[in-house]
C-alpha cells in the first residue's frame, strides 16, 4: 500500500503474504496494526482546518488589512473575518470537545494526548531514547503503535495544553462582545480575574497563536521525518487509522 | 455641612419644594423605575425618615482629577448632590473646616455614624517606608484610611489610582502605590475607575446609594454594572468603520479626516470598559475619539505599563526586551522553522551516508 517496491530481503516464512504481481513484482505484507479510529481522525482534521483559520483571521485581526474603499455601510470585511475567526473557534471548541469525550468511549491510543505517564521510569528513559534519536546519537528509532513519548508530551502541551488555553481565553475575549449576561461570560468571565485588563488576555491569546505555530511546525514535520526515518506510516495513518510497520 | 441627622425630605423643604412636589417626584421616580404603584410612598417614606448618606470623602496620592470632573458633573448638577442628596461631611479640598477642626469631623462621623457612612476615595496610599511617601495630617494616609474604613458603611475607591493605582503605581512603582481593595479587605468596594471617571459616572453612583439605600449591582472586577459593562468599542459611533474594515493608518492622512476607526493608531477602546462613548464628557459635548485621538484606556488596570498609547499590540516586558507579541511570535517561529530546515539538512545527510555504508556493506 505505501511503497510498490519489493523488498528483496523478504524472507521464506512471509512467502503465505507474498504474491507476485503480472509484472513479476512482489507484493508485501506488511503488520499493521488499527490505531486512529474513525472520530480520532476526524477530529484531527477538523481541528487542523480550524486551526488554520483561526491562525490566518486571528492575525488580521491583531493586523488588520489596509481600508477599503467606500462607505461603511457597503463593507463589512472586518466583520467577515472576526466572523470566520469566531465560527471556526467554536468548531474548534465542539470538536475538541467532542474529542474529550471520545477519550472515554475510544481505544487506549485515543486517550494518549490527554494525559502523561510522568511517574513511570520508563516512559523517561523512553523520552531519552527518542530524543537521543533526534539529536543523532540513536541509529535505530524505536516503533511505537500509539505516539512515541516525546511526541505524547508534545502532543499533551503542545495540542491539548495550548489548545485548551486558547479556547478558554478566546471564549473570554468572546464574552467582552456577548455582554456580561451571556453564558460565555459566566463560564470564562473568570479570565478577568487573572487578567483584569482584557489587553492582557489579547496579548496572551496572540502569544498562544505563534505557540501553536510552532507546535504545528514541529507536528508537522515530525510527521514526515518519521513517516520516512522510522519504517512505520504516520501521515497515512491519520487518513486510513491503520499504522504500517515496514521493515 | 453639619453632621446633624437630616432626611432627603427635610432638606429639599428647606430649598422650598412643596410636599406636593416631593410626591409628584417620587411617584416619577418610581414610574421611571418600572415599579408599581405602591412604590411610590414606599419611596416617598424613605426619604422622609432614612437620614441622609453621610459621606467621608478621603485624598490619598492622587492629583484631584476625579474631584475636578466631580465638581463639572451636569445630571445631577454637583451642587444637588453635594447639597442636598448628600451630607458631605469631610472632603478636606473643597471643605471650609481646617486643621483640628477638620479632623475632630473625621472622628465625630465615625462615632455618630458607625456602620452608616459612605468613605469615598481618592488616590491610594503607598506603603513603602511605613507609608511616609503620603502623609495626611501629621499621619500616614493608610492609617487614616484604615481608621476610618473600619466603621464605613462601605467604600467607593475614585479613580485608577484608588480602583488600581494609576501612574503612581506604574513600574518600578518606588513608593508602593497599592489600590484600595489591596489594603482593606473586609469592606464592599465599588471600583469607579477612570483618570478621572466621567462626572456623571461619579455623581450617578452617588445619587444610586443615596436613593436607594444601598450598593448598585457591581461586576466582577466591583465596577458598577450600569456604567462599567461594556467597553468603548461596544457603542462607539466609528464601529461600522471598523467592522467595514476602514482604519486610519496615520496620523492626518484622508481616513483620519473621514472619521475612520482608530484601531490600527492604538485605540484602546476594544479592550477598554467605561461609558465614555455614551455619557461622553462635558456635559455630553464629546469623548477622546470623538475628537480624532483614540482611547488610551484610562479607567483600566495598569494601563501606564502596557506600551505606547499609539501601538495596536502591547509590548511584553517579561522577555528582557520590550517587543510586541508578534515580534515574540514570529522570532520563535523563524528560530524553529531554521532549526526544522537544520535537522532536515542533517537527517538527509546522515540518511544519504548510512543507506552509501548499507550499500557497501551490501556489496
Amino acid at each position: 500500500m505505501m511503497d510498490a517496491v519489493a523488498s528483496p530481503a523478504e524472507s521464506e516464512q512471509d512467502l503465505t503474504e507474498i504474491a507476485a504481481d503480472a509484472a513479476g513484482e512482489h507484493a508485501v505484507g506488511r503488520p499493521t496494526v488499527y490505531v486512529y479510529e474513525a472520530p480520532v481522525r476526524i477530529c484531527h482534521w477538523v481541528n487542523a482546518f480550524s486551526i488554520l483559520i483561526l491562525m490566518v483571521t486571528g492575525y488580521l485581526i491583531g493586523t488588520p488589512l489596509p481600508s477599503v474603499e467606500g462607505e461603511a455601510s457597503a463593507n463589512f470585511v472586518m466583520g467577515y473575518i472576526r466572523f470566520a475567526h469566531f465560527a471556526a473557534g467554536q468548531v474548534l471548541a465542539v470538536f475538541f470537545l467532542a474529542r474529550i469525550l471520545w477519550a472515554f468511549a475510544g481505544n487506549h491510543h485515543s486517550r494518549q494526548i490527554f494525559y502523561l505517564p510522568v511517574h513511570r521510569r520508563q516512559f523517561w528513559k523512553e523520552v531519552l531514547h527518542e530524543i537521543r534519536w533526534y539529536a543523532f546519537l540513536e541509529r535505530q528509532p524505536k516503533m511505537y503503535v500509539g505516539h512515541n513519548p516525546l511526541a505524547q508530551t508534545a502532543m499533551f502541551t503542545g495540542f491539548t495544553l495550548f489548545v485548551t488555553f486558547m479556547i478558554v481565553t478566546g471564549f473570554a475575549l468572546y464574552s467582552e462582545g456577548a455582554g456580561i449576561d451571556s453564558w460565555q461570560h459566566k463560564l470564562f468571565g473568570w479570565v478577568f480575574a487573572i487578567w483584569p485588563n482584557s489587553q492582557d488576555v489579547h496579548t496572551w491569546h496572540h502569544l498562544g497563536m505563534w505557540a501553536l505555530v510552532v507546535f504545528v511546525m514541529v507536528h508537522v514535520y515530525a510527521a514526515v521525518r518519521e513517516d520516512i526515518m522510522s519504517r512505520q506510516s504516520i501521515i497515512s495513518s491519520m487518513i486510513s487509522g491503520e499504522r504500517q510497520f515496514r521493515d | 455641612m453639619g453632621a446633624a441627622t437630616e432626611t432627603f425630605y427635610s432638606v429639599i423643604r428647606w430649598q422650598g419644594i412643596t410636599r406636593r412636589s416631593f410626591h409628584k417626584f417620587c411617584s416619577l421616580t418610581a414610574t421611571s423605575l418600572g415599579l408599581g404603584p405602591l412604590a411610590a410612598s414606599r419611596i416617598a417614606n424613605a426619604l422622609e425618615t432614612k437620614p441622609r448618606v453621610p459621606v467621608i470623602w478621603m485624598h490619598g496620592l492622587e492629583c484631584t482629577c476625579c474631584s475636578e470632573s466631580f465638581i463639572r458633573s451636569a445630571h445631577p448638577l454637583v451642587k444637588d448632590a453635594v447639597l442636598s442628596m448628600i451630607s458631605l461631611d469631610y472632603d478636606d479640598t473643597i471643605m471650609a473646616a481646617a486643621g483640628h477642626q477638620a479632623e475632630a469631623i473625621l472622628e465625630e462621623t465615625r462615632a455618630k455614624h458607625k456602620g452608616q457612612y459612605i468613605l469615598a476615595v481618592e488616590g491610594n496610599p503607598p506603603l513603602n517606608e511605613g507609608g511616609m511617601f503620603c502623609i495626611d495630617g501629621g499621619k500616614p494616609f493608610v492609617e487614616k484610611l484604615k481608621m476610618m474604613a473600619e466603621d464605613a458603611m462601605a467604600i467607593i475607591a475614585w479613580g485608577a489610582c484608588a480602583s488600581w493605582g494609576c501612574v503612581q503605581a506604574a513600574k518600578p512603582n518606588p513608593t508602593q502605590a497599592t489600590p484600595i481593595d489591596k489594603v482593606i479587605t473586609n469592606k464592599p468596594i465599588i471600583k469607579v475607575p477612570g483618570c478621572p471617571p466621567i462626572a456623571e459616572v461619579m455623581t450617578g453612583v452617588v445619587t444610586f446609594i443615596t436613593t436607594f439605600g444601598k450598593l448598585p449591582e457591581l461586576d466582577r472586577q466591583g465596577r458598577p454594572k450600569m456604567f462599567y459593562s461594556q467597553r468603548i468599542h461596544d457603542k462607539c459611533y466609528r464601529r461600522p468603520h471598523f467592522d467595514a474594515g476602514q482604519f486610519v493608518e496615520e496620523w492626518d492622512d484622508e481616513a483620519a479626516r473621514k472619521g475612520y476607526c482608530l484601531y490600527k493608531m492604538g485605540c484602546k477602546g476594544p479592550t477598554t470598559y467605561n461609558a465614555c462613548s455614551t455619557v461622553r464628557w462635558n456635559g455630553g459635548v464629546s469623548f477622546p475619539i470623538q475628537s480624532g485621538h483614540g482611547c488610551i484606556g484610562c479607567s483600566e488596570d495598569g494601563f501606564w505599563d502596557k506600551g505606547s498609547f499609539y501601538d495596536r499590540l502591547t509590548n511584553i516586558k517579561q522577555f528582557g526586551i520590550e517587543k510586541n507579541a508578534d515580534q515574540i511570535g514570529m522570532a520563535a517561529a523563524g528560530a524553529v522553522g531554521a532549526a526544522v530546515a537544520a535537522h532536515a539538512a542533517v537527517t538527509a545527510v546522515k540518511r544519504l551516508a548510512s543507506k552509501r555504508e548499507d550499500a557497501d556493506h551490501n556489496s
